[in-house]
């Protein structure tokens, strides 16, 4: 039919140069020695001037990182990685921790205002934006700014860079880090504990209802450069938390890396909304370039009735190899996964998540969203168990994918173990194309291919669109129509 | 490449020095080496991630010796029987006389001795299945097996049964390859019955090769039974099909040990079409592996799926099912369907259906669900008068049918539908 | 026949049935109308057994035997049939083997013969033709794939088949069109006799246009709110259900 073969040459032409956020920044920085060892993991803890155990901490993951091996199960394909000729540390020079915005390089506030992130709270106050968000944006390997903490701390909510926690809340930070995602528990996790540089550290107390959403925007600069933050979020007893999080970073030929680790933790009746925009530079046309983005994440739903929700849009990274799990530890908590990942180009996609369901009559729900165009390779890897005392415990997994034009890939491969008979756990996925019926339908109606593309294309993905804060889905609804380009407008 | 290390595995590697010159020795040589690979595989090799086949083995029991004792082999069904007892094809307790016209049939002894190019290729059509260990280990140390040709056209309406049978009483391992050619258009039906004479843990390593010549159709109902706690029996389906050429499978588990069916089929030719079915009814400690392949290589394929779990007591089940499309195999349709029940507080399900899509013009899907029997089915059901057990009974019986319900010799659907309501009622009068 | 006492109901922490009390005799069509909410539906599955409705105080007598400790297959036997609002659909079982098992085990409670199979088909091929269920549906799995109508229409084939005492037909004209809405209720009428009693429950009057009720009771907040004969179902068509959801809120 030739819409669709319009389509399909179109996309399959599709200039993933067109990477609107592929400017880089010229600032001075300030880095450590290229390479790892455990001067540099010093180096870094020096910087930060942590206390000594958390030095100890990151040596012993880095000693451990040492006897592991790279994970290589997932279904991605890239040349080895020379871990000795990454920079582990790269910030802004003349920002070793601002006090104000007013200290902040100009050229980074400039850099955010071209990302469309809005850094001065007067501006966001002067009715600029209609909803407040308070952001703390990372650059490289520090946090540059935070927004709105004083009005946050009014709340009593605590919403810092991590680097700066470890020295207000040493106790917080002591221990819950790394109380979800162990220092030994992945390669790449296990490498972030000993080098991470900053990230966002959030505590909300009993009781208490954030009063605005959190968010973090992270942007990757430095050429040859590891990004690897670390995000703690705790919500007390009864307390609840939004959380956004944004990612770009600028063109280059050769392959950043990032390895985050994300961790939550939900106490008794408490409520985490964890959203995710990952817009990674992809790569060029030719497969060059792009974000390996090998990233941990994981909540632990601690207490009863306690409540996790990952929302993520994935269109960006050349690789992504990412699975935002819930430990469901408390009676009748529930995790939820809500997942579009578009790929295009080359770029190669293995994510999903894990729901382990440990406690009395725990709820997980599964939806995901495949969408591969170009040639790429687009994967699902999930699992959910539930052990011998999850009575009652209750999963619905729903794993769609879309495939645009005849060369790329689409793959489920879920996990599904029930040591529980009272466990009731329902799987489906299936896997097709753009329906040439609907298509039809639509451009009798009037729509170009491109229109009625996008068209389908957002009501295949709207379930998941639907659990985004409503500005949020509007930038995934775009950025995905950018990343699906020349096939969508 | 050989790195072996474990007694395992220095015992396996006595068997195949005891087997290389024993006919294909190209053939066996290659199994020896992809097994060599990985060794026996335990939880951490992917596909028998579920199945620790190396815990469970521990060290091989020794290299079957055939027996030669005339037994009297009662009949589950009327069919033309070949038997492979004690690891070796067994004439004299076969009907090789009454085989119809367009049958011909070899024992895999005489054919490796043979070494007729056609059947040699057929046999070692390892395109599919080549990575996995026990099928590679299987080619190294075949001891017998048949190899039965049916010929172009044929349709051939007695059913032939392949019986893999264990009788001695002491711990044996077993290793047999049946090889089964259909000709163009050829139709045939296949019983393939796994079973044990004696209470012995055997360890039993089988493989049917079928080849389907396009147009041709094969029926095929697997039967495990028998066996003991300690018992192990992989049973390997290697399926190859050529155009339109199709295989309507079915395979029922039962019994207790270790048991694994995998199956690797290849739809080869444009127009194929698969149904590979399978129910478990699981009691006592068995563990029931169904790990299948469905390959679509060519445009327009069709497979189809459909499995049942009854697991009761502490038995364990696992379902790995993929389905992968090969780039340009448009219009592939592919259905895939798991369901488990679980029937006691410590039995155990896996299942793991896999999607591997390189063709965009496709429909492919699938559904697993675990989990115990419906409550609003058993109120259905009881408000109609149906005492609970039965009605449990009821339910179960519709569960397996399900898995049933494409076989379409009547003879064989009966001697299911009685082992599962045997299987039933022992379970209603406990 | 049916003798409710101050029942009270609850599924899970919530009470559903209040205080109702209702009695219907031999031979007597008991309609029950009231609107959605009220506990119409918990009212049929209590009677008829269904696990997580429990009578925490009050009776429930059949001829006089109080069945609310009874289980379910027990209460059929006795004679109590319940048509489904939302009749279950079981794959794997074929509507036959179904209705079989059901009849036998029905009779073996009672202590009667089983029925043999050319009986059985006998009996079940005169009640299908009587409602229109062509013979293949009978070889189909059990209400799998069914239309609304079929299902309905099936429910009524077993009615037929286990001739209760006590027949509750629970909203059994949602989702019938006229055509199928006539069928079942001379499904119904063919079926009345001074031995059997029917309690009615629908919505709307239209049912009880085709199955003549003896007496029409208003169900509301979980009670009998009023009593009466037929007249008093054409007076709640006309005026609707909010005298005796307006009476609660007083």
């Amino acid at each position: 039919m030739a819409a669709r073969q319009e389509t399909v040459a179109r996309v399959e032409s599709i200039d993933v140069d067109a990477y609107k956020y592929g400017f880089s920044t010229d600032i001075e920085s300030e880095k450590a020695p290229k390479g790892l060892n455990e001067d540099i993991v010093r180096f870094i803890s020096a910087k930060k001037n942590e206390p000594q155990w958390l030095t100890d901490w990151r040596l012993e993951a880095y000693r451990r990182w040492l006897t592991m091996p790279e994970p290589r199960w997932a279904r991605v394909h890239y040349p080895r990685i020379d871990f000795q000729d990454l920079y582990y540390y790269s910030a802004p020079k003349s920002t070793p921790g601002p006090k104000s915005l007013d200290e902040v390089d100009p050229e980074l506030l400039r850099t955010y205002e071209k990302l469309g992130i809005p850094l001065r709270e007067q501006e966001i106050l002067a009715g600029v934006e209609t909803r407040r968000v308070a952001v703390d944006a990372v650059f490289d390997s520090v946090s540059v700014a935070t927004t709105f903490k004083a009005e946050l701390a009014k709340a009593g909510v605590i919403f810092c860079p991590i680097s700066e926690a470890v020295h207000t809340h040493p106790e917080l930070v002591q221990k819950y880090l790394g109380s979800v995602v162990p220092v030994t528990d992945n390669f790449y996790a296990t490498l972030n504990s000993a080098v991470f540089s900053d990230g966002s550290f959030v505590y909300v107390p009993k009781g208490v209802r954030c009063p605005m959403e959190l968010s973090t925007y992270f942007r990757i600069n430095e050429q040859n450069t590891g990004q690897f933050e670390r995000t703690l979020i705790i919500a007390d007893e009864g307390s609840y938390v939004s959380y956004l999080e944004g990612c770009t970073a600028p063109k280059r030929d050769e392959n950043q890396l990032h390895a985050a680790v994300v961790e939550l933790i939900a106490l008794d009746d408490a409520e985490i909304k964890y959203s995710t925009v990952q817009n990674w530079y992809p790569g060029d046309s030719e497969g060059r370039g792009g974000i390996y983005n090998f990233v941990t994440k994981r909540g632990d739903c601690r207490g009863r009735n306690s409540h996790i929700s990952w929302t993520q849009v994935e269109t960006g990274s050349a690789i992504t190899w990412k699975y935002p799990s819930c430990i469901l530890r408390g009676d009748g908590s529930q995790g939820e996964f809500y997942s579009i990942a578009v790929s295009n180009g080359y770029q190669q996609v293995d994510s999903g998540t894990k729901m382990l369901h440990l406690g009395k009559n725990t709820k997980s729900r599964i939806i995901s969203k495949g969408i591969s165009a170009g040639r790429s390779q687009n994967t699902y890897r999930g699992q959910v168990s539930a052990h011998r005392k999850a009575d009652g415990a209750r999963n619905f997994t729903q794993c769609d994918s879309l495939l645009i034009g005849p060369n790329c890939g689409a793959h489920t491969v879920p996990y599904i173990e029930s040591k529980n008979p009272s466990a009731q756990f329902e799987h489906e996925a299936t896997t097709s194309k753009i329906s040439e019926d609907q298509l039809f339908y639509a451009m009798q109606r009037g729509l170009s291919a491109e229109e009625a593309t996008a068209l389908i294309v957002n009501g295949f993905v709207r379930d998941v669109l639907q659990q985004l804060p409503m500005e949020f889905a509007v930038e995934a609804q775009k950025l995905i129509s950018i990343s699906l380009e020349g096939s969508v407008g | 490449m050989i790195k072996l290390a474990s007694e395992a595995e220095a015992t396996l590697s006595s068997f195949y020095e005891e087997m290389r010159d024993k006919g294909a020795p190209r053939l066996r040589a290659a199994g020896w080496a992809a097994f060599s690979e990985s060794g026996v595989p335990n939880r951490r090799v992917e596909s028998w991630h579920y199945t620790d086949l190396k815990t469970a083995m521990g060290r091989p029991a020794p290299l079957a010796t055939a027996s030669r004792a005339a037994l009297s082999l009662p009949r589950a069904h009327d069919s033309l029987r070949l038997v492979m007892l004690d690891g070796a094809f067994r004439p004299d307790l076969s009907d090789i006389a009454r085989l119809p016209d367009g049958v011909v049939v070899l024992s895999l002894r005489d054919a490796l001795g043979q070494g007729e190019l056609h059947v040699m290729s057929a046999l070692a059509s390892a395109d599919i299945g080549a990575q996995d260990p026990i099928l590679a280990l299987n080619a190294a140390l075949m001891q017998d097996g048949v190899v039965i040709q049916i010929a172009p056209g044929a349709a051939i309406d007695r059913a032939i049964e392949l019986a893999t049978l264990a009788s001695a009483e002491a711990a044996q391992s077993t290793y047999t390859r049946a090889l089964v050619m259909l000709g163009a258009g050829a139709r045939a039906t296949v019983i393939e019955t796994l079973g044990a004479l004696s209470s012995a843990p055997a360890q039993d390593n089988s493989a049917l090769v079928l080849r389907l010549a396009p147009g041709a159709r094969l029926d095929l109902v697997t039967h495990f039974s028998g066996g003991v706690d300690q018992a192990i029996r992989v049973a390997s389906l290697l399926a190859h099909l050529d155009v339109g050429a199709m295989i309507n499978s079915f395979a029922l588990i039962e019994g207790e040990g270790l048991n694994r069916r995998q199956i690797f089929a290849r739809l080869d030719g444009e127009k194929a079409r698969a149904v590979f079915n399978g129910a478990t009814l699981g009691r006592g400690r068995l563990h029931a592996d169904t790990t299948l392949i469905v390959d679509h290589a060519k445009p327009c394929g069709e497979s189809r799926e459909v499995f049942r779990n009854i697991l009761d007591d502490q038995s364990v089940g696992v379902f790995q099912g993929k389905v992968i499309v090969r780039p340009g195999a448009q219009k592939t349709d592919g259905v895939m369907q798991s369901k488990a029940l679980l029937l006691s507080e410590q039995a155990a399900m896996n299942n793991k259906p896999e999607l591997e899509i390189f063709a965009d013009d496709v429909q492919c899907g699938h559904g697993a669900t675990c989990g115990r029997l419906d409550k609003d089915q058993l109120f259905y059901l009881t408000a109609r008068g149906l005492p609970r057990r039965e009605a449990e009974a009821l339910l179960i019986e519709g569960f397996a049918n399900e898995a049933m319900n494409a076989i379409e010799d009547e003879q064989l659907q009966a001697f299911l539908s009685d082992r599962v309501s045997a299987w039933l009622s022992r379970r209603i009068s406990r | 026949m049916l003798e409710i006492k101050d029942l009270h109901v609850s599924v899970g922490e919530r009470e559903i049935i209040k205080g109702l009390t209702l009695s219907v005799k031999a031979g007597e069509v008991a309609a029950i109308m009231g609107p959605n909410g009220t506990g119409k539906s918990t009212l049929s599955y209590v009677i008829a057994g269904r696990e997580g409705y429990e009578a925490t105080s009050g009776d429930v007598r059949l001829n006089g035997e109080n069945i609310l400790d009874l289980d379910p297959a027990e209460r059929a036997a006795k004679g109590v049939f319940l048509a489904f609002q939302y009749p279950v659909e079981i794959p794997g079982v074929a509507t036959m083997t179904f209705l079989k098992a059901a009849l036998n085990a029905q009779r073996r409670a009672r202590g009667e013969p089983e029925l043999q199979t050319p009986e059985f088909m006998k009996r079940v091929k005169e009640a299908a033709a009587s409602l229109g269920i062509a013979p293949d549906m009978l070889r189909r799995p059990l209400n799998a794939g069914f239309s609304g109508g079929e299902k309905k229409r099936m429910e009524i084939l077993q009615m037929a088949l286990l001739q209760p005492r006590l027949a509750i037909l629970d909203e059994t004209d949602s989702g019938l069109d006229i055509d199928a809405l006539r069928v079942v209720a001379d499904g119904v009428n063919a079926l009345r006799s001074p031995e059997r009693a029917f309690v009615v429950i629908t919505h709307y009057q239209r049912l009880l246009e085709y199955i003549r009720p003896d007496s029409v009771h208003v169900m509301a907040q979980g009670r009998i709110m009023r009593s009466g004969g037929p007249e008093l179902a054409l007076e709640l068509e006309e005026r609707g259900y909010q005298d005796y959801i307006a009476q609660e809120a007083a």
